[in-house]
């Protein structure tokens, strides 16, 4: 299996278990609505040579993040590509490629939950990209005439994206409950500043040789205008939150924690629910360790009737078949 | 090589990928819905995905060896075994030393970990018996915008002809970088090595760029004028019908189970 080198290295993918219900669903739905003004906007604004344009960079930024470089030891640099297609395509085309980056990683390769898929694509996908976009436009409109200005802009904006990124990622984990945010943050944020920068240097090492190759790639398509004032003015915001909020929570875990026991109105409603139902359910057993027991065979005795039931019906037919054929 | 869908002819393989997609999601959902520290449940949960596993007639260590993947993100929720809610235990080692460690943490340290595999093995199960077609068929059906459709079909369909570029660019790469005995040391210095995997990143996405403008000149050849059509789903039989929504229901008490075991 040689794709393994590619699925185990980003310690960004968050697999299913690790994130609370409510904080699943809220990214979910935040990445939902981007993903629908995302389509709205590529609908709107491109024509439609962009559907392959962005199918085939889809498939090229998940192949590509395979290209690494040797940093020391066992360690190495890799891609993850939101600042590079930001540049090539502009935001909201960046958006939906690196979406489909994500979710391809996440259905085939179990690189990252399904029920965690829309705080995946919310880190990599919406943070990764309007991120690198505010800094790329930032930067390129404060160093206009250099011809290193670009390449500048490119590396810091990737090196911010991953960082600001993997913020968002810690932050997930610790209003989930899943990891202390005053461990959380800094060993994120601590890995990612250095990943960062593998992602930065390929970035640049890419845009050097598009601009010696073919120039115009980036001064036409590339070259972005402030037209996208909403992605600049959020991706700004984004990145200034999370990285003014990170050290703040890091320092006072507490604060996330208690964030996170009010948000936590699902276990509040389990509670409720608890002390509603016994009286309906299981009338009679008054022994909770009993109780317990007897639901367990209720449960498996379910399960394996229909277990029974399906391979039962799988059989009969094999049989009719070979009695046929 | 690139083992996605591993060909049979199950019942599981032949199900229709929207059943199987939205059984996926239940699983998965009403699994990290049920509380921490629920084992009885979580075995019974196992219990719905081995006997998939059997019908399907699948290899366990297949399964078993693609979850380890997930492995390394556990790191994330270890810290809770020794910052989880008090009382904080003791246990002594080599006399002296004493780590505390909070056993509710430890249980949901644990939990965290069944859950994550589970649902893991679970996305494996869909993955290794639907083709991606059959469940972007099924997301369209379930109102996936059909730009998105078409973007994550294309993709699909270059990903193994790109993924092969890349090896051939990383292949010219490693016979242009031998090692000598002496020096461990791969290429230059390391803004250098950077800087190569760079203009390979760069000349990748100017191949693909021209690759989607020859994609586009042979859509245009056969009538695409910016129409999506992606394949109809014809509507559920009655039997499938049946089969999602006890799947669901089953799904459903095993959740309701758990929230009068788990703590």
């Amino acid at each position: 299996m040689f794709f393994a080198p590619v699925l185990s290295r980003h310690p960004m993918h968050i697999p299913d278990g690790f994130l609370s219900l409510l904080v699943s669903i809220i990214f979910w739905m935040i990445s939902i609505i981007v993903i629908r003004i995302a389509l709205r906007k590529t609908n709107q604004t491109l024509d439609e040579r962009q559907v392959p344009l962005m199918g085939v960079l889809a498939a090229a930024i998940f192949a590509g993040q395979m290209l690494n470089f040797s940093v020391t030891g066992g360690t190495s640099g890799h891609l993850l590509g939101a600042a590079i297609a930001t540049i090539l395509l502009g935001p909201w085309a960046a958006v939906l490629v690196m979406t489909s980056v994500v979710i391809v990683q996440a259905l085939l390769f179990q690189d990252g939950g399904l029920l965690a898929l829309g705080a995946n694509i919310f880190n990599m996908a919406v943070v990764g990209v309007f991120v690198s976009y505010a800094i790329y436009t930032w930067l390129i409109t404060l160093f206009r005439k250099q011809s290193w200005g670009m390449l500048f802009a490119g590396f810091v904006a990737a090196w911010g994206s991953i960082f600001v990124a993997s913020l968002s990622c810690a932050l997930q984990l610790a209003l989930s409950g899943t990891s202390p945010a005053n461990i959380a943050i800094p060993a994120m944020g601590g890995i990612h500043v250095l990943i960062g920068i593998g992602e930065g240097l390929i970035t640049l090492g890419a845009l050097a040789f598009l601009f010696v190759a073919q120039k115009d790639l980036l001064t036409t398509q590339g070259n972005i205008k402030i037209t996208n004032k909403g992605i600049l003015i959020g991706g700004s915001v984004i990145a200034l939150m999370l990285t003014v909020l990170s050290p703040l929570a890091s320092s006072h875990p507490d604060g996330l924690e208690w964030v996170a026991e009010q948000h936590g109105f699902l276990e509040n409603a389990r509670e409720a629910l608890y002390e509603f139902i016994p009286d309906y359910v299981m009338p009679g057993i008054s022994n909770p360790a009993l109780a317990t027991i007897a639901a367990g065979i209720l449960g498996a005795i379910i399960v394996f009737s229909v277990a029974y039931g399906v391979a039962r019906a799988e059989k009969r037919v094999t049989k009719g078949k070979s009695l046929r054929g | 090589m690139w083992q996605v869908r591993m060909e049979s002819n199950s019942p599981v393989h032949r199900a229709d990928a929207r059943v199987k997609v939205t059984l996926t999601l239940a699983f998965i959902l009403f699994l990290n819905m049920a509380p921490h520290q629920a084992w009885p449940i979580y075995i019974l949960f196992l219990t719905v995905l081995l006997s998939m596993i059997l019908l399907a007639r699948m290899s366990i260590w297949r399964v078993i060896r693609r979850t380890l993947l997930v492995t390394p993100f556990i790191l994330a929720a270890f810290p809770l075994i020794f910052s989880g809610p008090v009382p904080h235990l003791s246990i002594s080692i080599f006399g002296s030393d004493v780590i505390k460690y909070s056993p509710e943490g430890l249980g949901r340290f644990i939990s965290i970990a069944v859950k994550a595999w589970l649902s893991t093995s679970a996305a494996i199960m869909l993955t290794l018996t639907t083709s991606f077609p059959d469940i972007l068929t099924a997301l369209a059906y379930y109102g996936v915008p059909k730009l998105f459709i078409a973007i994550l079909g294309l993709m699909w369909r270059y990903l193994f002809i790109i993924n092969d570029e890349v090896l051939r660019m990383m292949r010219a790469r490693d016979s242009r970088s031998a090692v000598t005995p002496c020096t461990q040391q791969v290429g230059g210095s390391l803004f250098w090595r950077a800087r190569v995997t760079g203009s390979m990143v760069g000349s990748l996405l100017l191949r693909s760029l021209e690759r989607s403008v020859r994609l586009y000149a042979a859509m245009l050849s056969r009538g695409y004028n910016g129409e999506l059509f992606t394949l109809e789903a014809n509507a559920l039989s009655h039997t499938e019908r049946r089969i999602l929504s006890l799947g669901v229901l089953l799904l459903g008490v095993l959740w309701g189970m758990s929230l009068f075991i788990g703590d």
